[in-house]
C-alpha cells in the first residue's frame, strides 16, 4: 500500500441506498485509509465542506439514481472554486457507459460500476496518490484508459 | 491541520477551553455534542475533534461522527463550527499530542472551545480526552450490567457527568446507582439529566458546558493519564521498538528479555 490517504465517500442527490458505498468505505478502511463517509443527501456544497474540513485528498462519489450527469461535475467545479484542485474525484454507482465521457471531461478520474473488485478501487487510490491528478490539474487522464 | 497531523509543524500549547465528551459507544455524545453546537453557535466558534479508532490490522479507519452533526445543515450556524476526524493511529507517534496540537491551533485562531469527542472505551482514546482542561462522561441507561462508564474507569476524570437518553426506562436507575457511588467522593462532579433526541436538559449542558468548575480529582486523574501517556511515548519512540516487536512475535523473544533490550 502507498501512503495512508484521508478520503471523503460522499452520497450527493437524493438516492438512499448506501450500502454499496459502505462496502466500499470499508474497503478503504481495510486497505488501510481513513475514510469519512458523509451519509446520505448530501449537497455539493456540503460535500465540498466535509472535503476542506477533513483535508481531504480524495473524494468518492456515489449516485444510483441518475443525478451523476449533473452533480459530479458540480462537485468538481466548486472544488476547483474553493482552491482545492489537488483533490482526486472519483465516482460509482449506477452510471451508463455513455455518461461517462463527459464525466472525465470534468474532472473525475474514475469511475467503478457495480461489481468492481474492490482491490481495483485500492489500486486505483494508490496509483492515483501519486500522480497530479486532483480536479484542477490539466492531467486529463482517468483509470481504465 | 494535515501537517500537524502528521507531525511536520510543531505547535505550541496554547490557553483556552478544552473540553472532552467522553463515554461508551452508543449513548449518544454526537447527538449531545449536535445540541450543544446548536445553541453556543453562531455566537461562538466551536470546534469538535472526533477521534476514532483505528484498525491495529489495517491502520485504516471509517470516520463516521461526522455524520450526526446536523447543525452543519444550518447555514447560520455552519461557518462558526470546524469538525474534524481523526484516528487513532497507533504508529505514527502520539495521538493525544497530535490532538492537543490540533486544539491549541484551534484556540490560537479564535476558536472559544474545542470539543473532544472520543469513546472511553480503549487507552488512547481516554488519553485523548485526558489533554482536555475539563471531562465530560456520558452515561447511557443501564442495560443491566453496571454502569459502563465506572467500569472503564472513567469516572474518576468526570467533571460532569451526563446521563443521556433520560426518557427511556434505566436511566433513573442509573442516576441513582452513580449518586450512591459518589457519595462516598468528597469531591463528586454534578450529573444531570439529558434526552438529545428530545432536547431535555441541552440548554443546561450548553450553558455548564462553558464553565465547569475544576475538581481535584478529575485533575489527578487527567496528571496521571498525561504521565502514562508520556512513558508510553517514551518507548514508542524508541527506535528499537518496532524490530522487538517482530522478535517476539516471529521469534519468541519473551518479554522480560525484551523489556530489557528496550532499557538498553
Amino acid at each position: 500500500m502507498g501512503e495512508r490517504q484521508r478520503i471523503v465517500i460522499a452520497k450527493p442527490g437524493l438516492d438512499g441506498h448506501d450500502r454499496g458505498a459502505k462496502v466500499v468505505a470499508r474497503a478503504l478502511r481495510d486497505g488501510g485509509h481513513e475514510v469519512i463517509y458523509t451519509g446520505l443527501r448530501r449537497t455539493p456544497d456540503q460535500i465540498i465542506r466535509t472535503v476542506l474540513d477533513e483535508d481531504a485528498r480524495f473524494v468518492g462519489l456515489s449516485s444510483l439514481s441518475g443525478a451523476h450527469s449533473h452533480l459530479f461535475p458540480k462537485v468538481c467545479e466548486l472544488l476547483r472554486e474553493a482552491g482545492l484542485g489537488d483533490v482526486v474525484v472519483f465516482g460509482g454507482g449506477i452510471i451508463p457507459e455513455s455518461d461517462r465521457p463527459p464525466l472525465f471531461a470534468a474532472g473525475v478520474r474514475a469511475i467503478f460500476g457495480p461489481g468492481t473488485p474492490s482491490s481495483e478501487i485500492l489500486e486505483f487510490v494508490n496509483f492515483a496518490s501519486g500522480r497530479d491528478c486532483g480536479v484542477g490539474s490539466e492531467d486529463d487522464w482517468h483509470w481504465g484508459e | 491541520m494535515s501537517a500537524i497531523e502528521n507531525g511536520e509543524l510543531e505547535v505550541t500549547d496554547t490557553d483556552g477551553l478544552i473540553v472532552a465528551i467522553t463515554g461508551p459507544p452508543g449513548v449518544g455524545k454526537s447527538c449531545l455534542i449536535d445540541g450543544i453546537l446548536h445553541r453556543l453557535t453562531p455566537n461562538n466558534l466551536v470546534a469538535v475533534l472526533a477521534v476514532d479508532p483505528t484498525s491495529p490490522i489495517s491502520g485504516g479507519a471509517l470516520l463516521g461522527d461526522r455524520i450526526r452533526l446536523s447543525v452543519l445543515d444550518d447555514k447560520t450556524k455552519a461557518d462558526s463550527i470546524y469538525v474534524r476526524s481523526i484516528a487513532t493511529r497507533s504508529s505514527s507517534g502520539s495521538i493525544p499530542s497530535i490532538v492537543r496540537g490540533l486544539a491549541s491551533h484551534l484556540l490560537a485562531n479564535n476558536f472559544d472551545l474545542v470539543i473532544i469527542e472520543t469513546v472511553g472505551a480503549g487507552q488512547s482514546e481516554m488519553r485523548c480526552a485526558a489533554i482536555a482542561n475539563r471531562i465530560i462522561v456520558v452515561e447511557g441507561p443501564a442495560r443491566g450490567d453496571g454502569i459502563q462508564a465506572e467500569k472503564a474507569g472513567l469516572l474518576e476524570l468526570a467533571d460532569l457527568i451526563v446521563v443521556n437518553k433520560s426518557d427511556m426506562e434505566g436511566a433513573e436507575r442509573v442516576v441513582n446507582d452513580l449518586t450512591i457511588s459518589l457519595t462516598l467522593t468528597d469531591d463528586a462532579p454534578p450529573i444531570i439529566r439529558t434526552s438529545a433526541t428530545k432536547g431535555d436538559g441541552l440548554d443546561e449542558l450548553s450553558d455548564m458546558i462553558q464553565h465547569l468548575d475544576e475538581r481535584v480529582t478529575s485533575r489527578r486523574a487527567r496528571a496521571r493519564q498525561q504521565l502514562l501517556m508520556a512513558h508510553e511515548n517514551i518507548l514508542i519512540l524508541n527506535p528499537a521498538f518496532e524490530a522487538i516487536l517482530d522478535r517476539m512475535s516471529e521469534e519468541g523473544l519473551v518479554l522480560e528479555e525484551a523489556l530489557r533490550l528496550l532499557n538498553e
